[in-house]
């Protein structure tokens, strides 16, 4: 795992003055927004249908340890070989051996984040592998050399002309055009043709179904299925929290996946992958390989509050509600997972000491939590590892990096404002205080919080006289 | 909801108390005019949540202690802020739920109410417009949005005023990006929020901007003051009690 320290204030400035970015952002969050809005329309009905996904989500992460060793035995009577990885080094060597094994140098992917997390194809092309991407918006950022800026729509940060200009550049022979279908095509034609080269395929999960063994795909473009069936070998990586106990809790999930997500009431595709080619079957993979990775979710796991965190089903409607994505978007974050969700599992994955800055991204406004299809308690979480970042003692459950902020200014700071707020008498002599000093406030040296908040607003007045002493001269009672 | 009551306590919130007591008063006053007897209590101080909101969960409990101490009888506990109701209704049982005052903090909480969700559900006033006719327009905070859910009874009380047109935001359900400490801790986020703010205020033509929150009046208001613009920002409260004068 690559561990650089983001610059958070540069890449967020950087962000904020990118007009054209901000205005792609919008437009797209405001559209995947009504479409999210359309589906789920009758509000107690959402209501009802979370609360049954929030059940299923718990009911899996409370048994997860039985419903993994479930899933390994059934998935292995079906014929998928199942590998554990702790970490994405592992995961990644598990796919390199099993690319290795087939003399394969050419894979295709489906869109994963997962495999994002694991920086795969940084590190299949190291040795030699070319990792295709066969989604289109993970096609579109593979042709510039960039990450995804969303978990689900990984080129939303681009509009139109960006995507005509970069296939008129980056395709050979491909005239300029801006026209939406003709973009379609041009791109079905070279993933085409991608499909056909594909030696091993590479898939996400989006749910593993414990009872039955089966893998479960979402996706709109058939680009998956492809993936999965056209190679002779498919890999499917998958973060362990993603098992599910029963077949019957998949459609629950996935109506709260695709409304949430687009505002579909179903994907255009949707595959459960239950084994490989079977005697006498005509198509179909003849090696299905299965790598849960841990990486940290296990830690995770272990504390009832951030266990929660692994609920998520990835459906990114957070990420299209949240003032602060939609006005950086995913990039400016630095790593995998960006926005709420992101800012709750990054930190808890990388350590706060370097991802911390993410859980002081947010205002705590709570647009994401009242979308959140699962409900993931979004603010609660931030608000602990905003505690775990001022935490120095060393208790098991403990986030990584925790304590990195511990500093005597604001220590001591915030002792004093409990002092006063605690003993009524120093309070008041407080608000005199600063209702004479407030007006010389902006002939003082500014302190860097005031020049921060100076920067895009006025000073608030400090009135001349508080609440409590103008109750105390209108005799208002004090009991 | 509670019968009417003879009594109720007023938390005033600390911004009040500080930078906008005259917001605070109004809100006394509309209590009063309808026959409630307000009891203030000196001992009163911050709802805790700067620090909860930081990551200084001791530090928050000792001050939520003191308010815990400030209102000991069982009136209704009446709060001018959607922000300050919702630490005290909502996170207070959270915040001490594993200590000795679990008990009273879930009894607390079930006490709070919010100011314009008081006026409507409990008190059920009836207000007569004596102001000129004037356009305004009115601002979500997020956690009378979300977590006290009182938005419908603050506009409701506007809209009974006869000479007000309430105008909506495009986005009134978008935050305004004070968030306490993020405005300076993030500042430049929370500067390119309420910019777009003050756009969607202005684009409205109202020539006043309404809400229950003081701390996004300080923010938003404050942005509309830096660019000059001649929109002022006002608390509810505060317009309710002038317009029916």
């Amino acid at each position: 795992m690559t561990q650089t320290t983001v610059d958070f204030p540069k890449n967020f400035k950087k962000a904020l003055g990118d007009g054209q970015l901000r205005r792609n952002l919008r437009a797209a969050m405001d559209t995947l927004g009504l479409r999210r809005r359309t589906l789920f329309s009758d509000p107690e009905a959402f209501e009802q249908l979370r609360a049954h996904g929030d059940a299923i989500r718990r009911r899996a992460l409370n048994k997860l340890p039985e419903l993994l060793e479930q899933l390994e035995r059934k998935c292995t009577e079906n014929g998928i070989q199942v590998h554990w990885a702790e970490t994405p080094a592992e995961a990644n060597q598990i796919c390199l051996d099993i690319i290795q094994r087939h003399g394969a140098t050419r894979v295709i992917k489906g869109k994963s984040m997962v495999s994002e997390e694991m920086h795969l194809n940084h590190f299949l092309a190291e040795r030699g592998i070319e990792a295709l991407e066969t989604d289109l918006g993970e096609y579109i950022i593979q042709l510039d050399h960039e990450t995804p800026s969303h978990i689900i729509v990984p080129a939303i940060h681009k509009n139109r002309d960006q995507i005509a200009r970069l296939f008129h550049e980056k395709i050979p022979n491909t005239p300029y055009t801006e026209v939406v279908e003709e973009l379609n095509a041009i791109a079905r034609q070279v993933l085409r043709e991608k499909f056909f080269a594909g030696e091993v395929g590479v898939s996400g999960v989006n749910f593993a179904v414990a009872e039955t063994g089966t893998l479960c795909l979402v996706e709109n473009e058939g680009n998956g299925r492809m993936c999965t069936t056209a190679p002779p070998v498919h890999i499917a990586v998958m973060g362990l929290e993603k098992v599910v106990e029963r077949l019957e809790d998949v459609p629950p999930l996935l109506r709260l996946l695709t409304g949430s997500a687009t505002g579909q009431l179903i994907t255009t595709y949707f595959n459960m992958i239950t084994s490989p080619r079977k005697p006498g079957e005509k198509d179909g993979p003849r090696e299905v390989h299965l790598v849960l990775l841990d990486n940290g979710r296990s830690k995770i796991w272990a504390d009832p509050e951030l266990r929660q965190t692994l609920k998520c089903i990835r459906c990114g409607t957070c990420l299209n509600h949240c003032p602060v994505y939609t006005r950086l978007g995913g990039h400016a974050y630095g790593y995998v997972y960006p926005g709420p969700i992101g800012s709750i599992l990054t930190p808890q994955l990388e350590g706060l000491d370097h991802a911390g800055t993410m859980a002081t991204a947010s205002t705590f406004c709570g647009a994401c939590e009242e979308v959140c299809p699962v409900k993931i308690p979004i603010t609660d979480i931030l608000r602990r590892l905003r505690v775990e970042s001022y935490n120095k003692v060393d208790t098991p459950n403990a986030v990584k990096g925790h304590g990195y902020k511990v500093n005597a200014a604001e220590s001591l700071t915030w002792k004093g404002w409990a002092l006063s707020n605690a003993t009524p008498w120093v309070n008041a002599l407080n608000a005199k205080l600063l209702s004479l000093l407030g007006p010389q406030l902006p002939k003082l040296p500014e302190p860097n919080i005031v020049k921060k908040w100076t920067q895009s607003r006025a000073l608030p007045p400090f009135a001349a006289k508080s609440l409590h002493a103008l109750v105390k001269e209108k005799g208002i009672a004090d009991e | 909801m509670p019968t009417r009551p003879e009594k109720v306590y007023y938390f005033g919130t600390c911004l009040i108390d500080l930078c906008f007591p005259q917001a605070g008063m109004a809100g006394i006053e509309l209590l009063q005019r309808e026959g409630i007897q307000v009891v203030y209590p000196q001992s009163q101080s911050c709802c805790g949540q700067p620090a909860y909101n930081s990551g200084f969960l001791e530090e928050a409990k000792k001050v939520a202690r003191q308010q815990l101490k400030a209102f000991p009888k069982d009136y209704p506990i009446i709060i001018p802020s959607g922000s300050c109701g919702g630490m005290l209704k909502h996170h207070y049982p959270k915040l001490f739920a594993n200590e000795p005052e679990a008990a009273e903090a879930q009894r607390f909480a079930g006490r709070v109410f919010e100011l314009t969700e008081f006026l409507v559900k409990v008190l059920e006033v009836r207000l007569e417009d004596r102001g000129q006719p004037i356009k305004v327009t009115w601002h979500s905070s997020c956690s009378a949005l979300r977590e006290m859910r009182v938005i419908e009874h603050s506009k409701s009380l506007v809209r009974q005023l006869k000479n007000v047109e309430l105008i909506e935001l495009q986005r009134e359900r978008e935050c305004c990006g004070f968030g306490g400490s993020f405005s300076v801790k993030q500042a430049d986020l929370s500067s390119a929020m309420v910019a777009d703010k003050v756009a969607d205020i202005e684009q409205t033509g109202a020539s006043l901007l309404l809400s229950g929150d003081c701390g996004c009046l300080m923010n938003i208001g404050g942005a509309l003051k830096h660019r000059n613009s001649p929109i002022p920002a006002k608390h509810v409260a505060e317009f309710l009690l002038e317009r029916t004068q």
